[in-house]
């Protein structure tokens, strides 16, 4: 809300100090966003006569002007013809600065040397108009300064944010009363009118509410003999300053009421409102309205927020045609004509809730749907009445305000009642306060105060955000601690006998990130939101998980991979010749719950009163291996190092025949904990068919895909067992062995069948494979080196004989046979 | 092969459908291409000898012709989708590699070291600070139903301040039942069920994670954006602990240099609710263009919780209260590096992904 100081210092007087003003404001929670100093650059522009005009030949858009202001002739070039001889217009001699900081300086055009320049009035930062010189009233005096011939005064105006339950911050004297209070200095109100004339408003004009839960107070005023025309400059220059457009005296004074005390009002003309009879109702289904923007609304549609039945207040006249949508927008009919003498001034209160709603639902926010919807005072209705009457009076003084405005009441909700102790005071802030300073603080808001031992406080009308019970106290107590200054407030360290720290998949995450540096990954982080085409990469046939209203199509689905973004990421950094990098991100992707097992579940809908099905999001620990010389290999060394540094040692790789989309069919495998089976990720290439398309400069990319939830619970159960194995202190035997497998054999199961042959043996390890022509098609030869050693004795020829006996018997099971080298 | 003539168009035909089944890789099927069906083809020469025909016989052979040209187009077009799945093949099974076999020491792992991101090093050294200050570290779901996200931190169905967010939400159950969270905040409701269900309170914790808001990205914002949220529920907990949290970790963080304020806002969700506002760490207070001369730069909101929130999850107002607060993870990273556009974060370039470590 922009708030001209100029204005303001007729409710309150404010600090002279602008900083300081705006330091108490911020303080108050009323801040300052902008301050934009008004009239700054015009102190040295001046009244000029124009005394000649000539044409400067070879120019045919500039001419050469001999202006007098007050010191003698100046020869200017002008290139504005909106003037005559004579006319008086606004000079900024050599070195003034305007506004925006446009410095003016002696200038040469066509040999022709400028003295200044004449001004227009967006020049002057005055108005828009920039068709042609701002033309001066035949009043002013050459030489005379500008802002004396305007009467400006330089002004500052602030442009402050309300918070939303500051309902009676959105007004000049909400704010001025919030400083009033916190300076201690009198708030002064502004003049209000009194009803005159005869008769009571009954007998000339009639009004309803057809919805009192919705509309809780409808009063209409009728105001006689109105002369409409412009406003008089001073308010018309407010409204400006207030970032308002001066229309007519009678719709400015209108909004002039709504700056000041928050009220909007609408004024009808009279004479175009059927039986002079104004109502509010529900809209029906199949109604419309054109509203004064020009755009034709249907109304009571249900609308796409939660329990949103689509109920539209309109007011409608006598005949029940529509004259507005309540609280929002007037209708292009009844609107103050030239010739309006009669006017109906609506004055009300409105549901916020419902206004709320019907603005969103209509995409229609005014400075008047703002208000209603934070909750306007629902006593204010009549004093702005009067207001309006005071102020149109200065512009069209014959006007009567008839006597008895008409006031028709539904339900408003109660002023809140809260009781308050010094304890419940010093149990939220910290520190005890003077009750003597409470009491002043709460009354200086409207707040009615009784002492009865504990201090029995009762909201202001204008306070609807104030709730009754436990929660109505923490308002009031937030009220006295934003008038008191939270800077003013104790701090205090807390500490508590439970230490911090990490959940234990937390601190895996951790160590996992540190490895995956470590082995050159490069974290990056690509969005939640993907496309069709994207999705479609990894998971064609998985149900989508739809955003209802994305900012774009290619960001509409959540993502069931991370690997499309990944290789988005290669490819960019790739085609920016950057060249190649192991990246890796931790993400989180979604299942859609018809897709899950176990669909996630949680308290959902108005009032958490029903359960609604959420996709299932599992955490994901993906690397992408796009450098020169990566493939399965790498990805593969890089997944089993991670894995073994986060504590899962005995990891099968199992490879997979089948198509996974997005995986290179024949280069693909599981990565299974050898104990349980239990899959933890997959680890192979991207789909060759995958990588032409994402580069050139790559011929294979590799791929390490783990669930990390998955991966993270071996940190947990770890956590519990520590046992560590003591090596032997007899001397080791090693021993080389290899096997001839068909290829079905993984090495990782022989590998586990080994080890569990016998107690003896300490480690084994694949340290070459051989696939060629000797032996039978289908085979391969699977070389393991392994150490053997007893805790309690040297192992003996016989023990080892033994042990090689049962390695062989162990192999043979799975279908290895010793090879025999010929 | 027979005379080119129209006559023995049949035979043509098939003699081209021959040919075509008969092509024996990619390689042979687009350098022959424009011998079946292209201009060198013999379906071409008939199509020029039409012009000596009457109309009605020109339309009749016309169309003739045009029949056998589809049929040899389209085993033409199947044929390459046969051949480009049989080279796939090929080209996969020669690919074959059994990665159970990776011997591990014969492959060297690169030298080059990584770069842990910017966002997750900034949330590692938040967390730390929190967890120096006694706060466990809780992680909380993206996507959540209505309730959590809204209306158990008080705001209902149409409460203004839902507005406050712009929310994307999801097409499942009914309309704006499911959303991406907007802020960090549903978790705490999360974690003061937990501990209602597990009569474990007190709570102390900090929850960081990715939100979403329906913003159009710029320099200073992301639709996708990350938040720490800090909660403590507690025996006498009061304001001046909250303003005291904030400060000790204003100074912990930031430097022993870099004040802390509050100053009065608004969240449906605590009350009283502050703003809070740190030193501007550009200028250290002086007054920059960072901080529009004021000295003084917004971090994050925080208040105290609303007893509204604690009887959502059930919590006794009366015997314990609390504090919440809330900052962009984005935005501490933004100051401590100086990043002027956001959006870098997201473009993981990898000038910008190497500069961390």
């Amino acid at each position: 809300m922009k708030i001209p100081l100029s204005w303001l210092k007729e409710f309150v007087e404010i600090p002279s100090s602008l900083d300081e003003l705006i330091a108490t404001m911020d303080d108050l929670g009323l801040v300052v966003e902008g301050v934009e100093k008004v009239g700054e650059g015009l102190e040295d522009v001046v009244v000029a006569r124009v005394d000649e005009i000539h044409s400067i030949e070879g120019a045919d858009r500039i001419r050469r002007v001999v202006v007098d202001a007050g010191e003698g002739h100046l020869e200017i070039v002008c290139g504005a013809t909106n003037f005559a001889m004579g006319d008086l217009v606004p000079l900024a001699p050599v070195g003034a600065v305007l506004p925006g900081g446009f410095a003016i300086a002696r200038r040469t055009m066509r040999g022709v040397v400028s003295n200044g320049m004449l001004c227009s009035g967006r020049e002057l930062g005055l108005s828009d108009d920039h068709g042609g010189l701002l033309i001066l009233p035949p009043q002013a005096r050459p030489g005379e300064s500008l802002l004396h011939t305007l009467g400006l005064v330089p002004d500052v105006v602030l442009d402050i944010s309300i918070e939303g339950n500051r309902p009676d911050a959105w007004s000049l004297l909400g704010v001025a009363r919030d400083i009033a209070t916190r300076l201690g200095r009198p708030l002064t109100y502004p003049a209000l009118a009194s009803p005159d004339g005869a008769g009571a408003t009954r007998e000339f004009a009639h009004a309803a509410i057809d919805a009192p839960d919705l509309c809780g107070r409808f009063t209409v005023s009728l105001v006689r003999g109105v002369t409409v025309g412009p406003s008089p400059a001073h308010l018309a220059r407010r409204l400006t300053l207030a970032g308002m457009r001066p229309i007519s005296n009678v719709v400015d004074a209108s909004n002039l009421v709504m700056l000041e005390l928050g009220q909007p009002t609408h004024a009808y003309d009279a004479d175009l409102v059927a039986k002079r009879t104004l109502g509010v109702r529900v809209a029906r289904s199949g109604e419309q309205i054109t509203t004064l923007d020009g755009v034709v609304r249907p109304l009571a549609q249900p609308g796409r927020g939660l329990g949103d039945a689509g109920d539209d207040l309109v007011i409608v006249d006598g005949d029940d045609v529509i004259h507005g949508l309540a609280g929002i927008m007037g209708a292009a009919i009844g609107e103050i004509r030239d010739s309006t003498s009669e006017i109906l001034l609506e004055a009300a209160y409105f549901d916020p809730m419902t206004i709320a709603r019907a603005s969103k639902r209509h995409g229609l926010r005014s400075e008047a749907s703002h208000r209603f919807e934070r909750g306007v005072d629902p006593e204010l209705a009549l004093v702005a009445a009067a207001r309006f009457v005071e102020l149109l009076r200065e512009s069209s003084p014959d006007i009567e305000w008839v006597p008895s405005p008409l006031d028709v009441r539904g339900d408003v909700p109660e002023r809140a009642r809260v009781r308050l102790s010094d304890h419940d005071i010093e149990r939220a802030l910290g520190v005890a306060l003077e009750r003597s300073e409470v009491v002043r603080l709460l009354e200086g808001l409207n707040f009615s105060v009784r002492d009865e031992g504990d201090l029995e406080v009762v909201a202001p009308s204008a306070r609807l955000d104030v709730r009754v019970g436990v929660e109505g106290r923490a308002d009031v107590i937030e009220e006295i601690a934003r008038l008191y200054s939270y800077a003013r407030l104790p701090r205090r360290t807390p500490s508590w006998p439970q230490p911090g720290g990490w959940t234990m998949s937390q601190r895996l995450r951790r160590r996992a990130r540190d490895v995956v540096v470590a082995l050159g990954g490069h974290e990056v982080w690509t969005p939640t939101m993907v496309a069709e085409s994207h999705a479609a990469l990894t998971h064609p046939h998985a149900r989508r998980v739809r955003v209802a209203n994305p900012l774009a199509g290619e960001e509409s689905i959540l993502r069931p991979s991370l690997i499309p973004g990944l290789l988005n990421v290669a490819a960019r950094n790739l085609e920016r010749g950057l060249g190649g990098a192991l990246y890796v991100e931790f993400g989180v992707v979604f299942t859609h719950p018809e897709d899950a097992d176990e669909p996630r579940r949680a308290r959902g809908g108005a009032g958490g009163a029903h359960e609604v099905d959420l996709p299932t999001e599992t955490e994901r620990l993906t690397m992408l291996l796009a450098r020169p010389d990566d493939d399965a290999v790498r990805a593969v060394t890089i997944a089993r190092t991670l894995l073994a540094r986060l504590g899962w040692d005995d990891v099968v790789v199992e490879s997979l025949d089948d198509v996974t989309p997005g995986w290179h069919p024949t280069r693909h495998a599981r990565l299974l904990d050898g104990v349980t089976g239990a899959e933890l990720g997959r680890v192979g290439e991207v789909d060759p068919d995958l990588v032409r398309r994402t580069s050139t400069d790559v011929s294979r990319i590799g791929l390490v895909d783990l669930d990390f939830a998955r991966v993270a619970e071996r940190g947990n159960s770890h956590a519990s067992h520590a046992r560590v194995d003591v090596p032997s202190r007899f001397p080791a035997a090693v021993m080389d062995l290899s096997f001839v497998t068909p290829n079905s054999v993984s090495a990782d199961h022989l590998r586990r069948a080994l080890r569990d042959a016998t107690p003896l043996v300490e480690s084994v390890e694949l340290f070459d494979v051989y696939r060629g022509e000797s032996l039978d098609k289908g085979h391969r030869s699977l070389a393991y080196a392994l150490r053997l050693a007893s805790k309690d004795r040297t192992l003996s020829e016989a023990d080892l004989e033994d042990a090689r006996r049962d390695l062989l018997t162990a192999a043979g099971e799975l279908g290895a046979d010793l090879r025999s080298f010929p | 092969m027979s005379d080119v003539s129209l006559d023995n168009l049949d035979q043509h035909t098939a003699d081209l459908l021959n040919a075509v089944a008969a092509l024996s890789s990619l390689e042979e099927l687009v350098t022959r291409e424009s011998s079946l069906v292209g201009k060198r083809s013999v379906l071409s020469s008939l199509q020029k000898s039409l012009g000596g025909l009457t109309p009605d016989e020109r339309r009749d052979a016309g169309a003739r012709l045009q029949e056998s040209r589809r049929r040899v187009t389209e085993a033409l077009e199947a044929r390459r989708v046969d051949l480009e799945a049989q080279e796939r093949r090929a080209t996969l099974d020669a690919d074959r590699l059994d990665l159970g076999d990776v011997v591990g020491p014969t492959v060297s792992s690169p030298l080059e070291p990584g770069h842990p991101g910017i966002i997750a090093v900034t949330q590692l050294a938040l967390e730390e600070v929190f967890v120096g200050m006694g706060f466990r570290v809780e992680d909380g779901p993206e996507v959540e139903s209505d309730w959590y996200n809204f209306e158990a931190l008080n705001m209902p169905p149409a409460h203004p301040a839902r507005g406050m967010w712009d929310t994307f939400y999801l097409e499942m159950g009914e309309p704006e039942t499911v959303v991406l969270r907007t802020h960090t905040s549903p978790t705490q409701i999360h974690l003061m069920e937990r501990a209602v269900r597990d009569d474990a309170l007190p709570i102390h914790a900090v929850m960081p994670g990715r939100c979403f808001r329906r913003d159009t990205p710029d320099a200073r914002h992301l639709a996708a954006f990350h938040q720490i949220e800090g909660i403590v529920v507690d025996r006498d907990i009061t304001f001046a602990d909250l303003a005291g949290t904030i400060d000790a970790f204003t100074r912990a963080y930031f430097g022993p240099d870099i004040d802390s304020r509050l100053r009065p806002g608004y969240f449906p969700f605590t009350e009283p609710s502050a703003e809070f506002e740190i030193t501007c760490t550009i200028c250290r207070g002086e007054g920059c263009r960072t901080c529009s001369q004021t000295g003084w730069i917004e971090l994050g909101g925080c208040g105290m919780i609303d007893p509204a929130v604690f009887a959502a999850v059930g919590i006794d107002s009366t015997t314990w209260s609390g504090f919440a607060f809330g900052f962009g993870i984005d935005r501490c990273a933004q100051m401590r590096h100086e990043i002027a556009d956001m959006r870098a974060l997201i473009d993981n370039d990898l000038r910008f992904v190497r500069q961390f470590s």
